[in-house]
């Protein structure tokens, strides 16, 4: 073997190495195994700018990705786990955020101004169409009239 | 030209925008600041051992009583090493200061105090972050300020100063005093 070979397969394993940080779990059954990930994808680290649960290395992660896992092998709901990660580290650390007086407008917002710029349009296509027929006058038509049947 | 209003609307919508984001931008919001969910509820319950003695145990009942500093600290963090001649000094001015000791090892922790000086009335050993994760710590140092009947008053995160102290964290314990 070459040395470039083996020095390719020692950077090779050295990145393995380095993305293999996360610890390994064993689940029950693939049903909890896709409400874990589903979950800690959804949580958001709070130490870490930009970057969920799931993808971070911060201490504090690996404790919440752990008391998820042991919450679920307890039998909680996810809405349950949710709403206890909720209790300690507030909205913050959902990235969907929940239900509420405050959050309803995320809702709300998108399809009032999706309902408006409808309205808008349609507005504005029927002044239009309506502006084009007016500004044909019975002189004008008869013209028209007259220059399509020359042509036939 | 007459300015169709329909017209002006994504020029308006734009400039609201354009408010909002300069807004934040020049009012400097924190995007790493965490709020707290225990600032205005009670210290949660826990059963931790005595940092000191791991087999007396110590609970909420047995810290909460007169108002204090609640400080998670740990050898493993730098700033808490930072921070710990301040908390000497606050002790040495009779600011009662409760320790946790957060995922530590204890003969670790007892070597830090007997070098580095005790401004801690009592410490709770919580090598797990149990107690921790309850009071949504998301590192060290964090310092809690609870008043005489256990309610959690403000929350600070990083190490504190000698000038944070004055300018800002003293009025807020004296208030629960």
């Amino acid at each position: 073997m070459k040395w470039f070979n083996v020095l390719f397969i020692l950077v090779v394993l050295q990145a393995t190495n380095v993305f293999a940080a996360t610890e390994i779990l064993t689940f029950d059954s693939d049903e909890l195994r896709n409400r874990y990930t589903e979950l800690t994808f959804q949580f958001r680290c709070p130490k870490c700018q930009n970057q969920n649960v799931a993808d971070s290395n911060a201490p504090i992660s690996l404790d919440i990705r752990q008391k998820t896992y042991e919450m679920l092998h307890q039998g909680y709901s996810d809405q349950e786990i949710v709403d206890f990660m909720v209790d300690r580290y507030t909205e913050f650390v959902i990235y969907k955020p929940q239900m509420s007086i405050v959050t309803i407008w995320l809702w709300i917002v998108p399809a009032v101004l999706l309902i408006s710029g409808l309205i808008i349009l349609l507005t504005l296509t029927r002044r239009r169409v309506s502006a084009e027929e007016a500004t044909l006058s019975e002189d004008e038509a008869l013209r028209l009239k007259a220059l399509m049947e020359d042509k036939s | 030209m007459k300015l169709k209003p329909l017209l002006v609307l994504p020029l308006v919508s734009v400039l609201v925008l354009f408010t909002i984001f300069g807004y934040v931008l020049v009012r400097g919001i924190d995007p790493r600041a965490v709020p707290s969910a225990l600032t205005g509820d009670s210290l949660p319950d826990f059963k931790l051992s005595n940092l000191d003695d791991g087999k007396q145990f110590i609970t909420r009942s047995d810290i909460v009583g007169q108002p204090m500093l609640v400080n998670i600290w740990a050898t493993w963090c730098g700033s808490c090493k930072y921070e710990h001649p301040v908390l000497n000094s606050l002790a040495a001015t009779g600011v009662r200061i409760i320790g946790i000791n957060y995922k530590d090892e204890r003969n670790l922790a007892l070597k830090w105090l007997s070098e580095y000086a005790d401004p801690y009335e009592v410490n709770v050993f919580d090598p797990n972050g149990d107690l921790g994760f309850d009071l949504g710590v998301t590192g060290a140092p964090e310092t809690f300020f609870v008043d005489s009947n256990g309610q959690v008053h403000y929350r600070y995160q990083g190490p504190i100063t000698d000038t944070i102290w004055q300018t800002q964290l003293k009025a807020i314990f004296d208030e629960m005093v």
